[in-house]
């Protein structure tokens, strides 16, 4: 009878939640594996230089990310030559100099990534009125997290065929409402990867997912390693205070 | 109670003369040492030492987190996400610690705050102790609102909007009222330096609170399982006894709060927490942290004019106080005789209803107020009210309470389980 009450009250929750709920916070994303998740979980180094590249030679061109130094990119592996050098490749405006002139410099490994726009009223008129968000944080950002992220990126489908269409939007069914400005970014073998992985639209949608995961949360590995030995340590201090409690209380008995 | 003084063993000359002229030593040896605690506490005892101490921690992380926070409406968010958690030594984890502290707080003080209501600590002569709690949990609602504002991400600067706006509903100050608290016409900069210099100040109010707290707890010494007063010899001296299960109980809370903070360091957060403030960009749901939200529930459950005199949304705001403030009322309310439910099989029943509306009402107040949520809403917060309204002092004058022991040595009349106690 119990049993039967529970059921039934169950039943009547699930019945509650509104429908109209799915279309407004868009389709439920992809449950998928990453090697970061878990309480040993670590990022793999040879998916974030890879999604580091998708993001430099795609995602660049329209998003910025103010957290990233070139120096961080430590963390995703690289040697300070290599980050050294990557940092050369972009321009930074510096100054005032001596003569109160602002100059152009070749950036440091100090230096922020460079935005692709100067203010977001350029990142709007250049993108249909449409803002690129900054991806620093974006994985956290998000309901769903990297899996939110991956089935967006490789979630663009034709819309059904009862769906308006919105001038200027692509159909996602992952994007809440359904319709985003951001034209699908990734298409097979646009990039080359420097590791000759083949770069297919899910390698490369995974590969930056990563990427991004590691830019939200850079202190992910020093968190859980400390985080374990913390658990172990008051584990075992949990253990010596139960014994020295039950002997302590024992002289009462 | 606390009536004569015993002076502690000094070995030193130097701390015998210093506690002559100051006696705090006296003071700090027969509160924390030698202080009579009943025999029989069991581990919901642990809950306010806990509370106790996150409260330090608390003080102490939120201390050092502001020696790197700037709070500036243009700033404060860079500051945390990427001043504090990237660029600061072990950043993250001070961060983490006061953010997810934060929930631990709540969580320990509801358990305790339960633990009262199930062993009627409340009842006389501990009535004050309990209303000085109310007022502890009313300042750290106000705490923790204001320090939920600080990062300014998105939420933060929607809650603040909410929760500010909700003065409005007051007739004829409300407007002025609110423009006042914001300095100026919108939550801004200024909302948000005011919101930090109290948010600095009021945990050491709490801490002055918690003081009085413990005074008078003293003055009576603990309530226990039983509920029944007990004598001299079934009381023990808080340590060894006390502290050891106290550090014993700390070290199994710190696997939780250690288990979020390096686990699940966001689960507490909203995503929505990570997009900076945007007065232009209205969260689709706008929900407070996970402790306010039976309160939440109850402020959204009054849709309706009240009398045809008091608009709903003024309705809402008084019944969200009301909930607060019924606490405070409650040692009168209960008009039962004896203290511990374990002799009170009737609001035994109670009791755990109460948890379920309560756990009901936040599980409510973290959906839209539409539908079947809405009347979940207001079922909770008619049943709410009508626990502490009606059901208890009525239960205390009908329910016939179970013969209680009148000693804890006594074995005559030992109810089978308060043997828990030898």
């Amino acid at each position: 009878m119990r049993k039967m009450l529970i059921a039934s009250l169950v039943a009547a929750v699930l019945a509650g939640s509104p429908g109209g709920l799915f279309a407004a916070e868009g389709k439920h994303p992809e449950d998928r594996d990453w090697p970061q998740e878990g309480i040993f979980g670590t990022f793999d180094k040879a998916a974030l230089q890879r999604g580091f590249q998708v993001y430099k030679e795609v995602c660049a061109a329209c998003h910025s990310v103010r957290y990233l130094r070139f120096r961080d990119l430590l963390g995703i592996g690289l040697d300070e030559e290599t980050i050294k050098a990557v940092a050369g490749e972009y321009t930074v405006i510096d100054g005032p100099d001596d003569s109160g002139e602002m100059f152009e410099r070749p950036a440091k490994p100090f230096d922020v990534f460079p935005s692709p726009f100067p203010n977001p009223q350029a990142a709007r008129a250049a993108n249909g009125g449409a803002l690129p968000v900054d991806l620093s944080l974006i994985v956290k950002a998000r309901e769903g997290g990297e899996d939110y992220l991956y089935s967006l990126l490789v979630g663009y489908t034709d819309p059904p065929a009862d769906e308006e269409g919105l001038p200027g939007a692509y159909y996602n069914p992952y994007f809440p409402g359904g319709w985003i400005a951001m034209p699908p970014p990734l298409s097979e073998d646009m990039i080359e990867y420097a590791d000759g992985t083949p770069a297919t639209v899910e390698q490369m949608a995974a590969d930056v997912t990563q990427f991004l995961s590691w830019l939200a949360e850079p202190e992910l590995e020093e968190r859980k390693r400390v985080g374990l030995k913390f658990m172990l340590f008051v584990l075992v201090m949990t253990g010596i205070f139960y014994a020295y409690k039950r002997k302590v209380w024992a002289r009462l008995h | 109670m606390s009536t004569e003084l015993q002076q502690p063993p000094f070995k030193s000359g130097v701390l015998r003369w210093i506690d002559e002229r100051l006696p705090v030593l006296t003071w700090a040896y027969n509160e924390l040492v030698v202080y009579p605690a009943p025999k029989n506490l069991n581990y919901w005892w642990n809950f306010g030492s806990l509370a106790g101490i996150i409260l330090v921690v608390q003080i102490v992380t939120g201390v050092i987190l502001v020696m790197s926070y700037t709070p500036h409406a243009d700033l404060a968010f860079d500051s945390v996400e990427g001043y504090i958690m990237r660029d600061v030594n072990w950043g993250w984890l001070i961060r983490y610690l006061h953010a997810n502290g934060a929930s631990m707080f709540f969580a320990l003080v509801y358990i305790h705050m339960f633990r009262g209501l199930y062993y009627g600590s409340y009842k006389k002569p501990r009535e004050l102790l309990w209303i000085l709690g109310v007022i502890i949990l009313l300042l750290m609602m106000a705490t923790a609102f204001m320090g939920y504002v600080l990062p300014w991400g998105n939420m933060s600067y929607w809650a603040a909007t909410v929760i500010t706006n909700l003065f409005s509903a007051i007739p004829l100050v409300g407007e002025p009222l609110v423009t006042w608290l914001w300095g100026g016409f919108t939550v801004a900069n200024p909302t948000l330096q005011r919101f930090f210099s109290l948010h600095y100040l009021l945990p050491f109010v709490i801490f002055a609170v918690v003081f009085l707290h413990i005074l008078a707890l003293h003055q009576f010494g603990s309530n226990n399982p039983l509920g029944i007063d007990l004598s001299k010899k079934d009381k023990i001296p808080f340590h060894p006894y006390y502290t050891v299960k106290d550090v014993f109980g700390l070290c199994v809370f710190l696997l939780v709060y250690g288990y979020f903070v390096f686990y699940a360091p966001t689960a507490f957060i909203s995503p929505t927490n990570f997009i900076p403030a945007d007065p232009l960009q209205t969260p689709t749901h706008i929900v407070p942290e996970w402790y306010f939200l039976p309160f939440y529930a109850i402020l959204r459950a009054i849709t309706f004019d009240f009398l045809w005199i008091v608009p709903a949304k003024l309705g809402g705001v008084i019944a969200m106080f009301a909930a607060i403030g019924v606490l405070f009322f409650v040692p009168w309310l209960d008009t039962s005789k004896v203290r511990s439910a374990r002799f009170r099989p009737i609001y035994k029943w109670f009791f755990w209803l109460l948890v379920i509306d309560v756990l009901v009402l936040g599980w409510a107040g973290a959906n839209p107020p539409e539908g079947w949520y809405l009347v979940a809403a207001q079922l909770g917060t008619l049943y709410y009210f009508a626990h502490f309204l009606v059901i208890m002092p009525v239960l205390g004058k009908i329910e016939r309470p179970l013969p209680l022991p009148t000693s804890l040595s006594d074995p005559v009349l030992r109810g089978t389980r308060s043997q828990t106690a030898n």
